[in-house]
């Protein structure tokens, strides 16, 4: 119900306090900014994780850490980093830069966007909270069946995953809408959707895999729920069962997850790069239906991650085609960024190192990724760390370094202040050299046959001294970290301010100040190009005088705009979910209860702005 | 008009190539050797010479793109790079026929991958001719059975096999998913509970190589390893002798102790040997002392070892399903013996 | 060329610059997203087809002319469910109480049957843990079953928020949020019934 009460801009923090505010924010800016920084934090987690894992395997037959908490170990990694870590980071970004860069001043759902958040920390805080009672998930990120059955794994650790996944994934879905919603319908005036940034665009299609996906698991999740709860067969081979089932409905949306967690990033690296070419995006509709065909596609391709399990010649052929079909796309994108670049004045500025890093360690990591699309061959790489290298290429030479030239980029605009340009460089430095220290190596290691998932190692097999590099690499990785939140705490305190457009960029939000106003536009523009505000300042680059900013709102005008007032039921309604799905491990009594509060807090949720007091709108 | 770079991205690009120095030189120093016990590029076998051919294939291209790539990327960075003064570049927005051409360049190239790809799986999937020899392969938590019904050998944990004879393996697991795969003969293929899948191969080379399962099952997934020997011509039909012949009787003392204890123990649920037990719930132990290693590859067969893991199988391989019976100093040395009398 | 966007002001903020409220279209892409839920469902349960090991198949348990009754029973609660949306558009209060009540009262008829068939299943043997017939059936029309609750649930608000007073023609889009969510969930009947029960 996304009514819009009168309510005056700037007086949210006035009557409560900051924490309150902030409790009950329904701006998309806000929201932004919390999904940021627990994504961030969330990040460390999974990097200590990787730390402990690496000091393990720095060695052969080593005993720092055990058999159990190695495998609860690689298992949180992956959970974390994909779940907790890229996709909200990535929802930070759609939080806060989309309606800025569509010209609008808010998402179509301010008070689901809120839920979206909350329901997110709660799956977060709930995954997490399995540590603290010693039975953390250990059946690996993708959990296969028949190892998840209760059988296999008596404890809670399988249990906590299901529901947090399952909790997770409500938030995801919510997002989902929001921003469909949004994109499809709030755009600024003469915003045609070919005129829209590439950010937007790949993550409206984005948007479009996360709710055609994440069905496809919560179905699976479902299935294993209730085979380890009520007994079914589901997953069990004594009662007729196929685990295989289980990998089906994982991959099924496994696979357009990993376009979840890439095509954002990549959608970044098509802003960043234009503005520090000082060029238009080469190719940006060729871009545009290149991401649209790889949403698309993606869902056709997941047995390719199951080209071991005796599919068959006729389905891994087809799988085989298909997956080779999807690189195509990808390379284009590629071409296409090069020739951004190219006739461009390239200003090597921080964000921009980190959008190069991107191209060239995703190349890699698409290299990697064709070679496994031959069953043949995946038949030797597969579950080795040769598969381990390539998918820390794409996703953390892809998306991390993609959404840290993201973070470089807009924290100017979202603080108001620069990020230290030195201090940036020695982050990405150190970062490329740690990275590729880390993942270089374990392509070959791969190659001589270390499986994945190993605690540990015999001493006779040539692994060990790439081993040790790739520890030193990983804690190279985590100096250039450190190297980034000091750079963050420094430039909080005394860094030099930003001003509108630090850059020199093409795109709406650079139009407004930093940090924006509440309102984010004064005036909504009206847009013409897909670069509206490089258009303003510089004119269309064919004699075309530029039209200059135009005149500024006035206090009039300001004074009209409606946003959307605070709401405590969205973090109430989250805290209502959290417990009735923590119940499933504690009491029915909690479920129901649990329940009837979820559903009261819906109702209150929904009725909140229906027939309000003053009478406007509805 | 100078091109000198300015000094900033002077220091950077110095570090960079010191660094890239660096790395290269203890690369080279070090060496990358490929001839390791599991390394999958010098492969032992038709399957593996098929997959092998593949991946230098799809290899060298892919170098190619690297090179092209990281290449053109490079030369924009030096060759675009900013400096004072320059004005806005052409805002150029595509060029169509490059889109076009380029599209289609990469895609021959993956076509060409594809066709020998594809080849490649229908051929290895073949079924293979009455004349394969038929290994039915149980993986079991953290161990592997090894059966030759035409044969009427089960073994466990170490798999032989006669040098240019196809192989056909039939693989099921009766708890969870694992992956059987030797590196050095070929790719893998996983073990699923009540499916049969099949694995062909011909090994073409002598020698021995140890494999390891694929897929993770559990607690001690790492170390659910197993031993391949491969026989050159005409000692295959000797381990078979040997094995299809009758346990030897234990002479000396200890091992026959051990050989009573051993009737007399709860070992008799689980193992089975020839004319005195018949388990099926773990590895048969039928010419056990012939194996050079146990507990799935994890130790070397020495009486110290074999004496530690009866008293403690769990401590020695963790959440490993044999039960630790109270077994100590004579009682575990005896068993020890007569385990390794069983060759 | 600056814009004036004042009139954005007084636009009903909940209507997009496609013409369509957010609320509706933010209900089809919800939809969507149950089509793949349902479709994973439905997915399973044809995976399984005839692969039980035992227990009570579905020809010896299924029956189906009373299902087909239940089945008519929510087809026709679709056809009131369109009849209370036109009278809250026409600002009819009195007719739409009516007919979402019965379009509620005719959906719990749904559930009732639905209860009902699962009781006399297990009563036959048949359970979720009994083979994969009852593992699938169950699971996937156990879960329609509860979509169905679940519009009942809102059909059961919206008809108390029109005895309070508080629900009229502005209201409109509400109440058809509520029809497209049960038509969804009807459709998927169809679905479902055709592949469990008509289909052998």
């Amino acid at each position: 119900m996304a009514t819009h009460a009168a309510f005056m801009p700037g007086t949210e923090a006035k009557s409560h306090g900051v924490l309150w505010s902030w409790i009950t924010t329904v701006d998309h800016k806000r929201i932004g900014i919390l999904y940021g920084t627990s994504a961030f934090f969330f990040f460390l987690v999974g990097g200590v994780e990787a730390l402990i894992m690496r000091l393990q395997l720095a060695r052969p037959d080593s005993t720092l850490v055990g058999p159990q908490a190695y495998n609860e170990l690689f298992t949180m990694h992956g959970t974390t980093m994909v779940f907790l870590a890229i996709m909200p980071l990535s929802a930070s970004f759609f939080n806060y830069m989309i309606p800025l860069m569509i010209g609008a001043r808010d998402v179509a759902f301010p008070r689901l966007n809120a839920l979206s958040y909350w329901i997110f920390l709660a799956g977060a805080l709930f995954l997490n909270a399995s540590w603290l009672f010693g039975v953390a998930p250990d059946a690996g990120w993708f959990g296969y069946a028949n190892l998840t059955s209760r059988q296999f794994s008596p404890t809670a650790s399988i249990d906590f995953w299901v529901l947090g996944l399952q909790i997770l994934g409500i938030s995801s879905l919510m997002a989902g809408f929001n921003f469909i919603v949004t994109i499809i319908n709030m755009r600024a005036p003469g915003m045609t959707l070919m005129r829209m940034p590439l950010f937007v665009w790949m993550s409206f299609v984005t948007q479009f895999l996360l709710v055609l996906a994440f069905p496809a698991i919560t179905v699976g999740l479902i299935l294993l729920m209730f085979d380890r709860f009520f007994g079914t067969l589901f997953y069990a081979p004594a009662g007729g069962g196929d685990p295989l089932l289980w990998q089906h409905l994982f991959w099924i949306f496994g696979h357009p997850e990993v376009y979840i967690l890439i095509l954002p990033a990549m959608g970044i690296v098509s802003e960043v790069l234009p503005t520090f070419a000082r060029k238009p995006l080469f190719g940006a509709p060729v871009v545009i239906y290149s991401g649209i065909m790889i949403g698309f596609f993606g869902f056709g391709v997941w047995s390719h991650h199951m080209f071991s399990v005796g599919l068959g010649p006729v389905a891994d052929s087809a799988f085989s085609i298909a997956t080779m079909l999807i690189a195509v796309p990808t390379g284009v994108k590629i071409f296409n960024w090069i020739g951004t670049l190219w006739g461009g004045t390239v200003r090597f500025k921080t964000p921009l190192f980190f959008a190069l890093g991107f191209i060239a360690m995703f190349t890699m990591g698409g290299l990697s990724g064709i070679m496994h699309a031959s069953p043949p061959v995946d038949l030797q790489q597969t579950d080795t760390y040769f598969v381990v290298a390539h998918f820390h290429y794409v996703l953390f030479g892809g998306s991390i370094f993609g959404l840290f030239a993201g973070i470089y980029y807009w924290w100017p605009k979202i603080t108001g202040r620069l990020l230290d340009e030195r201090l940036g460089k020695w982050h990405f430095w150190l970062m490329m050299l740690g990275f590729n220290a880390t993942f270089f190596p374990q392509h070959y290691l791969g190659l001589i046959g270390m499986p994945r998932r190993i605690y540990t190692y015999a001493p006779d097999l040539g692994w060990y001294f790439w081993n040790l590099v790739s520890t030193i690499g990983a804690f190279v990785i985590a100096v250039s970290i450190l190297v980034f939140m000091v750079n963050v705490v420094r430039t909080q305190r005394s860094g030099p301010t930003a001003g509108d457009d630090p850059w020199d960029a093409r795109t709406l939000e650079w139009s407004i100040p930093s940090p924006p106003p509440v309102y984010n536009f004064a005036r909504v523009p009206t847009v013409h190009d897909r670069d509206p505000f490089w258009l303003q300042k510089h004119g269309d680059g064919h004699g075309g005088k530029p039209a200059g900013r135009p005149a500024p709102a006035s206090a009039a005008e300001i004074k009209a705009i409606h946003m959307p007032p605070p709401s405590y039921w969205p973090i109430l309604l989250g805290a209502a979910f959290l417990f009735m799905m923590s119940g499933a491990l504690i009491s029915i009594y909690q479920v129901v209860l649990g329940g009837l509060l979820t559903l009261y807090c819906m109702f209150r949720f929904a009725l909140e702005y229906h027939r309000p007091p003053s009478g406007g709108g509805h | 008009m100078t091109t000198r770079l300015p000094s900033r991205p002077r220091f950077a690009t110095v570090l960079l190539l010191l660094t890239v120095l660096v790395l290269a030189s203890a690369c080279s120093w070090v060496g990358w050797d490929w001839d390791t016990p599991m390394s999958t590029v010098m492969p032992k076998s038709d399957f593996g010479k098929m997959t092998h051919e593949i991946f230098m294939l799809i290899s060298w291209w892919t170098l190619g793109i690297f090179i092209l790539v990281e290449g053109a990327l490079l030369y924009c960075c030096w060759r675009f790079r900013d400096r004072p003064g320059a004005p806005i570049p052409k805002q150029i927005h595509g060029n169509t026929p490059l889109e076009v051409s380029w599209t289609i360049a990469f895609a021959v190239i993956l076509l060409i991958f594809v066709i020998p790809t594809i080849r490649v799986i229908f051929k290895t999937q073949e079924a293979p001719a009455s004349t394969a020899l038929r290994v039915e392969v149980v993986g079991r938590q953290w161990w592997w059975e090894f059966r030759y019904p035409g044969l009427r050998i089960t073994t466990a944990n170490e798999l032989h096999l006669p040098v240019g004879q196809t192989v056909a393996f039939h693989l099921n697991a009766p708890d969870v998913i694992h992956s059987f795969w030797i590196p050095q003969l070929g790719g893998k293929r996983d073990v699923v509970p009540h499916r049969v899948n099949q694995l062909v191969m011909t090994p073409d080379t002598p020698g021995e190589y140890p494999g390891q399962c694929a897929e993770y099952c559990g607690m001690s997934h790492a170390n659910m390893r197993f031993r391949v020997v491969v026989h050159p011509k005409g000692e295959f039909e000797q381990w078979v002798k040997a094995q299809q012949a009758p346990p030897v009787e234990p002479t000396d003392a200890l091992a026959q102790q051990g050989k009573t204890l051993f009737a007399q123990s709860a070992c008799v649920g689980c193992h089975a040997i020839s004319g005195v037990s018949a388990g099926v719930l773990g590895p048969n132990l039928n010419h056990f002392g012939s194996r050079k290693m146990f507990a799935a590859g994890l130790m070397a067969t020495t009486a110290e070892n074999l004496t530690k893991w009866i008293e403690n199988p769990a401590h020695m391989k963790p959440g490993a399903l044999m039960p630790n019976l109270g077994m100590k100093g004579e009682q575990s040395k005896a068993l020890a013996a007569y385990l390794l009398s069983l060759k | 060329m600056t814009s004036h966007a004042a009139s954005h002001v007084e636009h009903d903020p909940n209507i997009g610059i496609t013409g369509l409220d957010h609320r509706k279209m933010g209900m089809w892409a919800f939809l969507g997203s149950e089509c793949m839920f349902f479709g994973s469902l439905i997915g399973t349960y044809l995976s399984y087809k005839g692969k039980s090991l035992s227990g009570p198949t579905p020809h010896e348990i299924l029956n189906i002319p009373l299902t087909s009754v239940s089945a008519f029973v929510l087809l026709m609660s679709s056809v009131l469910m369109v009849l209370a949306l036109a009278a809250v558009q026409r600002n009819d209060m009195k007719w739409a109480k009516v007919w979402l009540f019965s379009t509620a009262m005719f959906g719990a008829g749904f559930v009732g049957f639905q209860i009902f068939e699962f009781t006399h299943f297990v009563n036959l043997g048949l359970t979720l843990r009994t083979n994969l017939f009852g593992s699938t059936f169950f699971t996937l029309t156990g879960f329609h079953g509860a979509h169905v609750t679940g519009g009942v649930i809102w059909l059961l608000a919206l008809w108390a928020l029109a005895l309070r007073g508080k629900l009229g023609p502005q209201d409109a889009l509400k109440v058809e949020l509520c029809g497209l969510y049960w038509h969804f969930v009807d459709i998927v009947w169809i679905a479902i019934f055709t592949l469990v029960y008509l289909i052998p």
